[in-house]
């Protein structure tokens, strides 16, 4: 498969700067061609990559339509947060490829009738901001006001309303929705938060068409994705067709040859879900397809989980951990994560009390859903997949009081995370 | 309080509507943010308000019927932080 | 009308508006203390401390116009709505003109609360803190009963009745919302499970 978005450059070279971008893709479409980008983005199929998975084109008109409803110009935000702690291929697309996540910007600018552009970037990822500020200085077709603004470098902050709420007054939690961002966000206007990996796909099918788009894809899902593997693999970001088995990803990542050789397979990172590895070898890398199968592709990470770890050890430290970046502002996130890891911590270090397995499976049926945002969604996937994948794991830690894998990673006698 | 697995107050009434009638379009919502689980809609509207474990409103599903409506506008006006609504079509 | 009988209609408008003041500051400390119990349930604290907020309105209503009309005590209705405009005791007066005010204020936007959001209604709301002492203040000053023994001893019954429940309001400590960021991060217990009053 030739290389879409990753196509130029290898890596090691760095940026790509804009005369070579322009050399290689030629000029991007604007003006009254720009316009004709929705209905393309439609007839392509291309859905978003921020880990909702919903279809670009139909976002775009509904943040044009409604900003013609209601007599404003819209705002666009590029939502480089990449809070997910295991991603990191929005990083990595803006270090690269500055100028095609660019392209893509301007386009949705013009094509939703924007009068300003946010880049909203993890204040973490120093590289990448770097690469992009560079990149502005480069271009001379920027005609609307366009600015970085740092997101904090918390797990909430790249959920849609928690950028909205940032650039509007500094506070990077999410807010209650309705009214989403596409209907009223940045300054009250219509506001289209879209992630830097859907702008660079949308900038490649504006200038190609969607038939272009369709030529990739393995299954019934068009495309190409990029994928960050880590865990028991070489880490790295791999570009692959839509559809790919999970089988041909490790062998190219180098986390194994069989099933046999890993243990488990977390989607879609920390907000997604566990997968046994003799399911996962078979699965496509394909959202609609894993949406079916009853796990997802969310943001597009690929962890490995090796043979010697514990899955529960495991599961207790990320809960913690999603418990902790909670933004504290709803009842049922806040005393459902904590009472979910600190029961799950009691379990994964051997000393759970008699009902814990069943009050999770308890308090999950009831947290779910009732945030303001779907970060307690997120834990209770972590939390079902992982009861799921290790059941018996879990009951050994459970009803025995035993770890097969005796100590593991990190955690203390509490199994709380240890520095 | 019973012994044994606490159920849902709906759990325990007769399926699919408990005082009968169509779920009309009227539904209620919490603003998830606002609520600080003081509970009191859960004590004016039981058939529809539960309460999880820490104190915080679970809202059953399907609208308010019709003979439940002056039941959830009083549930609506004693929340003491305007966390719950009441609307035609919003979205729960 | 004769004027003792305005007389004893301002005054004892007068001391009802106290204790049902009293009441009311009462029940609105314990409803945020989030006070119950098997026979009391909390809806109960919010709905009754609004209608005895409508009711001593009422009551208030009667003191400040039976005060005005009574050619007695030389009020005249400037007395009522400008504090120290009084010829009679000004500051004592101005004392229970200006705790009105606030008291209005807190009743307008309790009634517009859907209308003006929850926020805007509990700044105004905070003004009860000033409105209820300066209503006793007013009580025992501006009367001319003020000091007569059972006057004292209804003032101290009221008194003491708001101070416990304050007393108790601080005991509940944080509200909820206070304590989310420490229990997200694992350093504060969360609330008790299973409240007491449950729909059985």
């Amino acid at each position: 498969m030739d290389l879409r978005l990753l196509a130029g450059p290898p890596a090691a070279a760095g940026p790509e700067s804009w005369p070579d971008h322009r050399a290689r893709l030629g000029g991007r479409p604007d003006g009254p061609s720009a316009r004709g980008t929705i209905p393309s983005l439609e007839a392509s199929g291309l859905l978003g990559r921020g880990g909702a998975g919903f279809p670009v084109g139909r976002k775009w008109r509904s943040v044009a339509e409604r900003a013609a409803e209601a007599g404003a110009r819209p705002v666009v935000l590029v939502n480089g947060a990449e809070g997910e702690p295991l991603s990191s291929k929005d990083r990595t697309l803006l270090r690269l490829r500055p100028h095609l996540v660019l392209d893509g910007a301007l386009i949705a600018a013009d094509a939703v009738g924007a009068d300003r552009i946010e880049l909203y970037i993890g204040s973490e990822h120093r590289d990448a901001r770097l690469a992009l500020r560079r990149a502005i200085t480069e271009r001379s077709d920027i005609r609307l006001p366009l600015r970085i603004v740092d997101a904090p470098a918390t797990y909430v902050a790249g959920e849609e309303s928690a950028a909205v709420h940032f650039v509007n007054e500094g506070d990077a939690r999410p807010t209650t929705t309705p009214p989403r961002p596409f209907e009223r966000g940045i300054g009250g206007r219509p506001t289209l938060v879209q992630n830097v990996e859907s702008l660079a796909a949308a900038a490649l099918v504006s200038r190609r068409g969607p038939g272009w788009y369709r030529e990739t894809g393995r299954g019934a899902t068009p495309g190409t994705a990029l994928i960050t593997v880590t865990g028991a693999a070489n880490d790295g970001i791999h570009e692959i067709e839509i559809g790919t088995p999970i089988a041909e990803l490790a062998g190219a990542a180098g986390a194994g040859a069989s099933p046999d050789d890993r243990q488990a397979v977390l989607l879609g990172g920390y907000f997604g879900g566990w997968v046994s590895a003799d399911r996962a070898w078979r699965l496509p890398l394909d959202p609609v397809a894993l949406r079916d199968a009853g796990t997802a592709f969310g943001c597009g990470v690929v962890a490995f989980l090796g043979n010697g770890i514990c899955g529960v050890r495991t599961t207790a430290r990320i809960l913690d951990w999603m418990a902790g970046q909670s933004a504290a502002q709803c009842g049922p996130c806040v005393f459902g994560l904590r009472a979910i890891a600190d029961a799950t911590a009691r379990v994964a270090a051997g000393r759970p009390e008699r009902d814990d397995v069943a009050r999770l499976e308890r308090w999950a049926e009831q947290i779910a859903g009732r945030g303001a945002c779907r970060h307690p969604d997120g834990a209770v996937g972590q939390l079902l997949s992982s009861l799921q994948v290790f059941n018996a794991e879990w009951k050994l830690h459970q009803r025995h009081r035993q770890c097969s894998f005796g100590h593991s990673g990190g955690l203390d006698a509490d199994g709380r995370r240890v520095a | 309080m019973p012994a044994g697995p606490p159920t849902r107050t709906w759990d325990r009434i007769d399926q699919p509507n408990p005082t009968g009638g169509r779920a009309t379009r009227a539904q209620l919502a919490v603003d998830r943010i606002a609520c600080d689980g003081y509970g009191m809609c859960a004590e004016l509207l039981p058939e529809l308000i539960d309460l999880d474990d820490w104190g915080y409103p679970i809202i059953r599903d399907g609208g308010v019927p019709d003979a439940l409506l002056d039941h959830a506008r009083r549930a609506v006006a004693v929340c003491p932080v305007l966390a719950l609504r009441l609307a035609r079509d919003v979205r729960p | 009308m004769s004027t003792q009988l305005l007389w004893f209609a301002t005054r004892g408008a007068g001391i009802v508006s106290l204790i049902l003041f009293s009441v009311v500051a009462c029940l609105g400390l314990l409803a945020v203390a989030r006070a119950q119990s098997t026979w009391w349930p909390r809806f109960l604290t919010v709905e009754v401390h609004r209608s005895l907020a409508l009711l001593s309105v009422a009551f208030l209503a009667v003191h400040i116009l039976t005060a005005v009309l009574d050619p007695f005590t030389h009020l005249g209705l400037a007395a009522a709505i400008l504090p120290l405009a009084s010829s009679y005791r000004p500051v004592q007066v101005a004392l229970g003109v200006v705790s009105v005010y606030f008291a209005a204020a807190m009743i307008i936007t309790s009634l517009l609360r859907d209308r003006l959001g929850h926020r805007a209604w509990r700044t105004v709301h905070w003004l009860a803190y000033a409105a209820w002492p300066l209503a006793v203040a007013h009580s025992i000053t501006a009367g001319s009963d003020g000091i007569a023994v059972w006057m004292l001893a209804v003032t101290g019954l009221c008194v003491f009745a708001v101070g416990a429940a304050l007393f108790y309001r601080l005991e509940a400590g944080r509200t909820n919302r206070s304590r989310l960021p420490a229990v997200a991060a694992g350093t504060a217990a969360p609330i008790p499970t299973e409240p007491a009053w449950r729909n059985d």
